[in-house]
């Protein structure tokens, strides 16, 4: 848990040096997931990340929805997992869902 | 999440208080949730704060419905504490590895030639005895204990300190028959058997360590163990009653 406050940590860093920045967080999980419930992931507005949500697996999509939250303040649910349309381009290969909460920092 | 929230958070690990964050995800209003009092937009939900208070309790985040509306209790409670008792040479691996896996390690040793700094970098020192070092840090649930020392002297007090608190882990480092003498030293100080029975001696998991890294694993190993189990039996029945 502690490392999710790492992620905090950063995310206060670039807020207070005046970029736009946004936490994605794993909200829930099914079956095998590799990131437990909690766990998450912070990006700045250049695409830049710290923590993680999965073992590398969604990561780029995840930023992508970040960036857009950035852009345009909203926050965003996001599903991954063998049953999503996603699945062939950022399905988990274990084989696990995740579902993902992204906000803007204000 | 307002950068404020942000602040909370990390104010609230410095001061080792636990906190649950809870964000409406319709709209990302945020409510920060301590246990004796809560902030923000649903600050007066009172099947919130429950239900954020139990999550916290478990120590385990989730999503919840309430009133239709999904809510998700993200749970920061302090990182488990290590306190290694002599700042010997497996301390010095046993150190860095634990900071590793997310504990707040402090190194204890009254002997100044050992307690330095420059031995332990970035990890808190303490040239104290370590009975007066625990009365200061308070010993609490999420803490582990470990003595090294191999000195009666030093080891003793540590550990009788410990068995008397709630400390989730205690191991002690020496050989079953420096555990045995032990053993009596102990109760001749009114620690009982079941008290006794706690300690971790010989320390670690049974994985063949030898040098003072392998030993370090072999301990950590059975930290993690520990700590995951006490968690997992808080978690169960509270889970069914549910």
């Amino acid at each position: 848990m502690s490392d999710a406050l790492d992620v905090l940590d950063q995310v206060g860093k670039w807020k207070a040096s005046g970029k736009g920045v946004a936490v994605a967080t794993v909200i829930t999980t099914w079956g095998s997931s590799p990131r437990p419930v909690g766990s998450q992931l912070g990006v700045d507005e250049t695409g830049a990340m710290v923590g993680s949500v999965s073992g590398g697996c969604i990561e780029g999509a995840v930023v992508k929805e970040a960036l857009a939250s950035i852009a345009d303040g909203k926050p965003r649910l996001l599903d991954f997992g063998v049953t999503d349309e996603q699945a062939w381009d950022v399905g988990l290969a274990c084989g696990g869902k995740v579902q993902v909460f992204v906000e803007k920092v204000n | 999440m307002k950068s404020e929230t942000v602040a909370a958070l990390q104010d609230a690990r410095t001061k080792r208080r636990a906190v649950t964050l809870a964000t409406r995800l319709s709209d990302a209003a945020e409510t920060l949730v301590y246990l004796d009092k809560a902030e923000g937009a649903l600050a007066n939900d009172a099947a919130l704060l429950s239900a954020a208070r139990r999550a916290m309790e478990i120590g385990r985040s989730e999503t919840v419905d309430l009133g239709g509306e999904k809510i998700f209790l993200n749970v920061y409670v302090p990182p488990a504490r290590l306190i290694i008792v002599g700042a010997v040479h497996i301390a010095q691996s046993l150190a860095p590895m634990a900071t590793m896996l997310d504990f707040d390690v402090t190194v204890v040793d009254p002997r100044g030639a050992w307690a330095t700094g420059s031995r332990f970098p970035g990890v808190k020192v303490m040239q104290e005895w370590a009975d007066d070092a625990f009365e200061t840090m308070g010993l609490d649930v999420s803490t582990a204990v470990v003595t090294l020392t191999h000195d009666p002297k030093l080891d003793d007090p540590a550990l009788e300190a410990a068995l008397r608190s709630d400390v989730f882990y205690v191991g002690a480092l020496g050989s079953r028959r420096t555990h045995a003498k032990r053993k009596e030293r102990l109760a001749e100080a009114g620690i009982t058997e079941e008290q006794f029975a706690r300690i971790h001696g010989p320390v670690g998991l049974n994985i063949g360590a030898k040098s003072p890294a392998e030993i370090a694993v072999s301990i950590l190993g059975q930290i993690v163990e520990a700590r995951a189990r006490r968690i997992e039996a808080m978690a169960g029945p509270k889970v069914v009653a549910a």
